[in-house]
């Protein structure tokens, strides 16, 4: 049984409107995805009737609100296949997830001389957290290259793997390509040579399954609202006996045991990583979005996107001046692109006042636009709730386009 | 050579016939960008460029006769097509002239909703650049 489409865009409210006078077509999911009507529901049932702080008030508001929130914490154990809800941190996105670990576990176990890796794919927030961790620490960042079709090059990386290597922090799917690295073979090899690795789950959580324990990875770094929930919140997955070794990450309320002028104790894992009053609305809301995916299932989920890329690539590739980047074998519905001697960003405009939303640019990535020798690329993703008539849209759009400049 | 404001009026007038279609909007400011004086390559300098520009966008001046000179370019030809506009209205006029002027046309034939609220910025920075140029050509004037 495929995916009912009409039913699942009825979720959606925002999906029902016009831009520019056309059908809003919504192909920046990579940048956000839009956020189901259960998820609105929860957050304004939340601040209508249990607003209260956690964790600590002898009231039924405080009772309920807490309960909700660790039954968010619950459910994303479940989601990502942790060991206990203890190893869920909340964060405020993926980016504070990988600067969590930069700094905390960072601070404790990386010196000078060590070696940090990742790969030519990363987003700028797993570039950059580790370049300030070198210079801080005078360790050595070390880039795994790639192919012209976005690939690691996996025997390159071995090539990396030393006694010296750290830490690999690794994208599961690239944002600007889609490429799907191949992560459980990095994790063993990283493990291998004493390393720990970091997964940036931002991009391919909406769409594969991950399991944690399947894939062995140490921590895992992924946003709300790329799996359509709020903005404003992140998940920290981090193995017990590492997030046990590492120091804390902010200090204030929450994280501490008990607190005298001379000395702090810190409170037991995840609430030691938590200092302050944390996103609870967010939170407790998020647990719809997970309800929403679950519902569905992730299979079901892919089978469709990789119908609308594979449907997408067929027609684009009709489309004279197409120029596809990023050709990996393994991807998730991401379609990066150029049209013959046109700027990204005149593309995106004029599939804009088609009503089609694009995201053009360099995708924070520019390293990765260094290496394939381009200034940017229209990157046109795809969520649960897009149809085939949508792509249709959207190969009409670009061959029209195409036009103005490869008569 | 008409005034400031007559230029102004043409250009809200030519875009008034193309009416509220985004698309065709779009394409006839791509299209305008084709008339802009050719650049020098020599010039394509990173001290050349507009800062708070999403696109590249190179602009220099020279004084002629009394009057100031703009080259501009972009690597983005909605961005040409802005640029040409402006000059069209800003070229060759005296210092005193280009630091006056009261682009009103920008508001009139609703630059923002046509070119989103981050492009609004670099279209204002284009401006501030061409009256700072003026304004040092102004001061060279004088001196």
């Amino acid at each position: 049984m495929g995916i009912e489409i009409e039913k699942i865009r009825g979720l959606f409210p925002v999906l029902h409107q016009e831009v520019h006078g056309k059908p809003l077509v919504y192909f920046d999911n990579a940048a956000t995805t839009q956020k189901p009507q259960a998820v609105l529901d929860a957050l304004n049932n939340y601040y209508s009737t249990d607003n209260s702080n956690i964790h600590r008030g002898a009231h039924a508001l405080a009772d309920r609100a807490t309960r909700y929130f660790e039954e968010t914490r619950e459910a994303i154990q479940l989601f990502i296949n942790a060991r206990e809800s203890a190893e869920v941190l909340f964060t405020k996105g993926t980016t504070e997830s990988i600067n969590l670990v930069a700094s905390a576990f960072g601070r404790k176990f990386i010196g000078s001389g060590d070696e940090i890796i990742i790969s030519t794919l990363e987003h700028h927030s797993n570039i950059v957290p580790w370049q300030m961790l070198c210079e801080e620490k005078g360790a050595t960042l070390k880039v795994i290259p790639i192919n012209d079709a976005g690939e690691v090059l996996f025997d390159k990386f071995e090539k990396l793997l030393s006694p010296k290597t750290k830490l690999v922090s690794i994208v599961h799917a690239s944002n600007a390509l889609g490429t799907i690295n191949p992560v459980k073979k990095v994790i063993a090899a990283a493990h291998a040579v004493g390393a720990k690795v970091l997964l940036d789950g931002a991009q391919s959580i909406s769409h594969l399954t991950v399991d944690v324990q399947e894939l062995d990875c140490d921590f895992l770094a992924f946003s709300a609202h790329k799996l359509y929930g709020p903005t404003g919140l992140g998940v920290l997955y981090g193995k017990r006996e590492v997030l046990e070794a590492m120091p804390p990450y902010q200090g204030g309320g929450e994280m501490i045991k008990e607190v005298t002028f001379e000395k702090t104790t810190y409170n037991d894992i995840p609430f030691k990583f938590e200092a302050g009053t944390p996103n609870i609305g967010d939170v407790i809301a998020f647990k719809a979005a997970l309800d929403f995916v679950n519902a569905l299932g992730k299979d079901l989920i892919r089978a469709h996107e990789d119908e609308l890329l594979r449907y997408a690539n067929e027609l684009l590739s009709q489309v004279k001046g197409f120029i596809p980047v990023g050709t990996a074998a393994e991807k998730v519905s991401v379609l990066s692109f150029n049209i013959n001697a046109m700027h990204p960003y005149d593309v995106g405009m004029m599939l804009d006042a088609n009503g089609i939303a694009v995201r053009t640019g360099h995708h924070c990535t520019q390293p990765l636009m260094k290496r394939l020798g381009l200034e940017g690329t229209v990157r046109a993703s795809f969520a649960v709730y897009n149809s085939k008539s949508e792509i249709e849209k959207l190969a009409e759009g670009v061959s029209r386009i195409a036009r103005i400049k490869n008569k | 050579m008409s005034s400031i404001q007559e230029v102004q009026d043409e250009i809200v007038s030519e875009f008034e016939i193309l009416g509220d279609d985004k698309e065709s909007t779009i394409y006839y400011i791509m299209e305008l960008g084709g008339s802009l004086e050719e650049f020098p390559d020599n010039e394509r300098v990173e001290s050349n460029t507009i800062k708070g520009c999403q696109s590249k966008v190179w602009l220099i001046a020279d004084e002629k006769d009394g009057k100031v000179h703009f080259k501009a370019d972009s690597n983005t030809d909605v961005t040409k097509g802005l640029i040409t506009l402006l000059l069209r209205v800003l070229n060759y006029r005296s210092p005193e002239e280009i630091i006056k002027a009261e682009l009103n046309f920008v508001e009139r034939i609703g630059m923002g909703s046509i070119i989103g609220s981050q492009r609004s910025n670099g279209f204002a920075s284009m401006i501030k650049q061409i009256k700072l140029y003026a304004l040092a050509i102004q001061s060279k004037q004088n001196a």
